[in-house]
């Protein structure tokens, strides 16, 4: 194994910092919003890690294909270290969002689009994990995971569009669609707060990934080991 | 003298097309002996079939008194009753009609054929699609006895039609994964459900607006939605098939 490279250790050291910066924004910079009040300081982290959970499904479900053509386990390693941090990721942005759903529409869950989808999407990797785990031969199973990242990555936004036709009360924070559902308006404090998140998010999910692209490395390292040994 | 030899190779050609077609028959007929296959197989034992019907009976007896269908409730919760029947009673299906060509070596048969691979995707597709659809072909008259409403209406035969093809499309290709894996056929509905999700809510949607008595330009948008996914996942399942059953 050779150690961290220079630049995964940057990005490390730079992870801790954007993060910390992050909270000091969200927390303290941050004004407080009016009608939600200190609660509404919860979004964004929402948002952000919202945003690195998408990224992660979309960028799993192009190295599935990546894969699917090309053959090579980088790919499946990709794929790998994409999908775990992202359900990670995803399911504080569900817990995150629940919390500030309690004071702010007097429930911990409701049947909306975006939560049911996520809640779906959130269900679709976990099985993925489960087909992975039920697999011996490494090259069969980078090669039913992509296929399942991909049937994954194409039904979620369907899922998405059909509960779409019941009734959302989601507030929309970029570009409200037609007054029908509660918009935010950001001061602009409030937006170097939220995209400073994003940013401080995405810094934090590339680390992650390549951490765990490392450790995939490793690990398939250890089954060969495990495989001369037992030969 | 020359119009007969030309004939005649034409004639060589065409006996020549005849002896190419027999060793590589058509990607239609490949697939119509699959499914005859499949159906004349299941025609014998009624295996896959009773199991099917059997469970969705019992299905629908647990949802009676777990629900309390009486009148009231029974108009709301029918399509999503008779769904979630048939979505239990498919992975039933799915699963079976895969282990079998597991278990007994018939996969690597149908693999070693030389026909295309996506021939047998169709086929074992389009054979599950028929037993679900004589499934619920029996379930719907019995559940119309039972409670009284009247499910013979060609819109929502329209509906379940293209709900039963979009799940028999992904779960053919699902559970062509999930016999190969260790866990089998507890992994089918895991797996399925989520991916499914779609067709499912669909459907649900669109047989409840129906079942209300509101007009059929008025459900278009929920059809439109299972047309968008049957012809998304067919084309899917078609182009990825051959990465998973290879070997």
């Amino acid at each position: 194994m050779q150690p961290r490279p220079l630049a995964l250790k940057i990005l490390d050291f730079a992870s801790v910092i954007v993060l910390g910066i992050a909270t000091y924004l969200a927390l303290v910079f941050a004004p407080t919003e009016a009608v939600m009040g200190q609660v509404q300081r919860v979004f964004y982290f929402h948002i952000g890690t919202a945003w690195v959970g998408l990224l992660g499904f979309i960028l799993a479900a192009a190295a599935g294909i990546a894969y699917l053509v090309t053959k090579d386990m980088r790919w499946d390693r990709f794929e790998v270290a994409a999908v775990e941090v992202s359900t990670v990721f995803f399911f504080i942005t569900i817990v995150l969002g629940s919390i500030w759903a309690r004071p702010a529409w007097n429930t911990w869950w409701t049947w909306d689009p975006r939560l049911t989808t996520a809640a779906i999407t959130e269900l679709i990797y976990i099985a993925y994990f489960m087909l992975r785990q039920g697999i011996d031969d490494p090259e069969k199973r980078a090669r039913f995971g992509a296929v399942y990242t991909l049937l994954g990555g194409v039904s979620a936004p369907i899922t998405f569009m059909v509960i779409r036709l019941f009734r959302s009360i989601h507030p929309i924070v970029i570009g409200a669609a037609n007054g029908t559902q509660e918009k935010m308006n950001m001061t602009s404090d409030m937006r170097i707060a939220f995209f400073f998140g994003l940013f401080a998010f995405t810094v934090i999910f590339i680390d992650m990934m390549w951490h765990r692209i490392r450790l995939g490395a490793l690990e398939e390292k250890v089954e060969q080991l495990k495989l001369t040994v037992s030969m | 003298m020359m119009a007969n030899n030309s004939e005649s190779k034409k004639k060589k050609v065409e006996s020549g097309k005849r002896k190419a077609e027999s060793l590589h028959p058509s990607f239609f007929k490949a697939t119509l002996a699959i499914i005859q296959k499949d159906l004349s197989a299941e025609f014998r034992s009624f295996e896959l079939i009773s199991a099917m019907l059997v469970f969705s009976l019992l299905v629908i007896i647990i949802f009676n008194f777990a629900l309390e269908l009486d009148i009231k409730v029974r108009q709301s919760v029918t399509s999503g009753v008779l769904w979630t029947t048939f979505a239990f009673a498919g992975t039933l299906g799915l699963n079976r009609s895969m282990s079998v060509e597991k278990d007994r070596g018939c996969m690597d048969g149908l693999l070693l054929a030389p026909v295309d691979r996506s021939v047998i995707y169709f086929g074992k597709a389009i054979s599950n699609l028929i037993f679900m659809l004589i499934v619920e072909g029996i379930v719907l008259p019995v559940y119309s006895v039972l409670y009284n409403v009247n499910l013979f209406r060609f819109d929502l035969l329209g509906v379940i039609l293209l709900g039963s093809i979009g799940y028999a499309a992904v779960g053919t290709l699902l559970s062509t994964m999930s016999a190969q894996t260790r866990t089998r056929e507890v992994l089918l509905p895991i797996l399925l459900f989520p991916v499914a999700m779609p067709v499912l809510l669909a459907s649900v949607k669109a047989s409840n607006g129906l079942l209300a008595g509101a007009d059929f330009t008025e459900v278009l948008t929920p059809i439109n939605l299972l047309i968008v996914y049957d012809v998304i996942f067919i084309a899917i399942a078609f182009m990825v098939f051959d990465f998973v059953v290879e070997e």
